[in-house]
């Protein structure tokens, strides 16, 4: 047993929890993964909150995508017993919202938290826990395409068949693509090294590729955007963070944005005391024309004066 | 650390000890790397999502999981034994199609919530007892009878068998054993462990996630061989045990490296890993500090 309590102290030797309590507000927050769309939805509340001058202390927290992580961190999170939590992609907002019942909750980036078992319905969430989805207007992103392309047939569609927030917009899209006349061509990458093959797959196969907010492709965009200026593939991404690095037009979702309308539920909960079962989940209903000039003449293709008097910002 | 890390640091390495139990019995008993657990952890959590939505009672749902990661171990047996492919690339076969079949299973959808669905935690949470006791009774509990269970298995006639075939499985076929029917049924015992700790880990956490499997059999081997170094493996049952706390010592060191803070020093949410593998790399090196320190103290004794 001597070992057993020396091995005990050395753990706790390590551990020198410093906490701080001088400050307002305590907010933890559970991300799932280091990615680009997470981080900019955590930076976006952040900012809200400082732009609403409101002090807060936070833990942050990164399960680096491993399952088990994610619920020691929602262990740690009740000792830390903050004022709010916000919870970031659906598999930490499940967990969170499995074991804590009596802490506000806010998740972001959840695609479907009807389907996630989040709230019983978007407008009356009825619990501790309210948020916002990135649900993209995806038929609207792809009737762009026909717009801009309209001799475009077979449209390109790269995800991770295991993220359940691309299966809904594959869902979405498969139903647009009737609509507009597409043949939706599906591309499935399970990490993030098999989306190369993913793109180079649909080589000579379509004259357009469509990228959802997948968090599989959109961590390994760049492979796709060789295969695309190598073979005149225009790309069109659904989220603000692709079409800067390449991509010709979306009604851009921002993840940013989205941070900072959460970032105002945080607020409401905190200063107003409002409860979270009172807020209805909010999406984004502002979805920016965007339009990226410099990778339309890389690729070859002429955007339509049409498109460009609506977009709201070119990038050149 | 406080409670709540602690307990909930103690309930994870119990139910994820049932995979490293699991993994112990091929990579161990078998000498059989097996990396099939990747997949048959969230092929448990899915059958048993799918028959909880469907209405089965929780407790029953676990033995269709199980069921299933047995015949997930039995493909990975068969390709090895009969197919005559290496192991570690059958149950590299195994494991990637489990991900598409366990999409297949969940119904096309990566992803069941079980938020607010019956689960085998409701007849303890009816007695009114704190959350942290209700998981670690009901893991505890499992851990205890599958320990038990293990260690007679291990004793029985086939149990040797399982043994002998892992250490000499030459003389074990001069004995007028077959090997690739002990191989077959050790390796599919060992991912039914697996599946249910799959099962029951979907239950705790509220979901079956396609993604849930990722890393499994590092933790697992993690786990074994914590246990082994710290707790030493004179006999095959105190191995077995120690496997289990293996797996509580690896959870602890990750609640640990969670919450590590120096002074003057802030660590980034994404050093985690690193700390979690020094954590690790220091539980396994204080068994050896501890023998020269306990060797130079003999060796003074004796100048004397």
């Amino acid at each position: 047993m001597t070992k057993v309590k020396s091995l005990f102290l050395a753990c706790f030797a390590f551990f020198l929890g410093l906490s701080i309590s001088a400050q307002a507000y305590t907010i933890s927050i559970n991300q799932y993964v280091e990615h680009p769309s997470l981080n900019a939805a955590v930076e976006g509340f952040k900012d809200q909150l400082k732009a609403n001058n409101i002090e807060v202390t936070y833990h942050e927290h990164n399960a680096q995508a491993k399952n088990s992580t994610v619920t020691q961190i929602v262990n740690l999170m009740i000792d830390e017993k903050p004022d709010l939590i916000l919870a970031v992609a659906t598999p930490s907002a499940q967990q969170t919202a499995q074991k804590i019942k009596d802490i506000p909750i806010l998740f972001t980036a959840v695609t479907d938290p009807v389907n996630a078992g989040l709230v019983p319905s978007l407008a009356a969430p009825d619990a501790n826990i309210t948020g916002t989805t990135d649900m993209n207007p995806v038929a609207l992103q792809l009737a762009l395409i026909k717009e801009i392309q309209p001799t475009a047939k077979n449209i390109g569609f790269i995800y991770n068949a295991g993220e359940a927030n691309s299966v809904v917009q594959r869902d979405m899209a498969r139903d647009a693509a009737v609509n507009l006349g597409f043949n939706l061509v599906e591309a499935t990458a399970d990490s993030t090294a098999n989306v190369n093959s993913a793109a180079q797959s649909l080589i000579g196969r379509v004259d357009a590729i469509y990228l959802p907010t997948d968090n599989t492709v959109i961590a390994s965009l760049e492979p796709i955007i060789k295969v695309s200026l190598e073979h005149k593939i225009p790309i069109y991404p659904a989220e603000d963070d692709s079409i800067r690095k390449a991509g010709l037009a979306t009604y851009s979702i921002s993840y940013y944005g989205l941070g900072q309308q959460t970032g105002r539920m945080a607020t409401k909960i905190l200063v107003d005391n409002i409860s979270p079962r009172d807020i209805p989940v909010e999406d984004q209903t502002d979805h920016k024309l965007i339009v990226n000039l410099g990778y339309a003449q890389q690729v070859g293709i002429d955007i339509p004066q049409s498109v460009l008097d609506k977009a709201q910002e070119i990038l050149q | 650390m406080t409670l709540f890390a602690f307990t909930g640091a103690i309930e994870l390495g119990l139910v994820y000890g049932l995979m490293a139990l699991g993994v112990f019995l091929t990579f161990r008993i078998l000498d059989f790397p097996d990396l099939t657990v990747d997949g048959s952890l969230p092929l448990g959590a899915s059958v048993v999502s799918v028959c909880i939505i469907k209405g089965v009672n929780p407790y029953l749902a676990l033995i269709p999981a199980m069921m299933a990661g047995f015949l997930a171990g039995m493909i990975t047996g068969v390709l090895t034994t009969k197919l005559k492919i290496l192991h570690l690339l059958s149950s590299i076969l195994t494991m990637t199609a489990l991900y598409s079949i366990n999409i297949r299973v969940m119904g096309g959808s990566p992803n069941i919530a079980l938020l607010g669905k019956p689960s085998v935690f409701d007849p303890f949470r009816s007695l009114n007892l704190p959350s942290y006791l209700v998981y670690n009774i009901v893991f505890g509990v499992v851990a205890v009878l599958v320990v038990a269970l293990l260690i007679w298995f291990l004793r029985t006639e086939f149990g040797q068998a399982l043994v002998a075939t892992g250490d000499n499985p030459r003389m074990i076929t001069s004995l007028g054993v077959n090997t690739n029917f002990t191989i077959i049924i050790g390796v599919g015992i060992s991912n039914s462990l697996v599946a249910l700790s799959g099962a029951l880990i979907a239950q705790y956490q509220g979901s079956a996630d396609v993604g849930m499997g990722v890393g499994t059999i590092v933790a697992g081997l993690a786990s074994i061989v914590i246990g082994e170094t710290i707790f030493g493996k004179r006999r095959l049952w105190t191995t077995i045990i120690s496997v289990l706390l293996g797996s509580i010592i690896y959870r602890l060191a990750i609640a640990v490296a969670l919450r590590l803070k120096i002074k003057g020093f802030s660590f980034e949410p994404s050093d985690l890993n690193l700390i979690t593998a020094s954590l690790v790399v220091l539980a396994l090196v204080f068994p050896l500090l501890r023998e020269s320190y306990n060797n130079r103290k003999r060796l003074k004794s004796c100048s004397k």
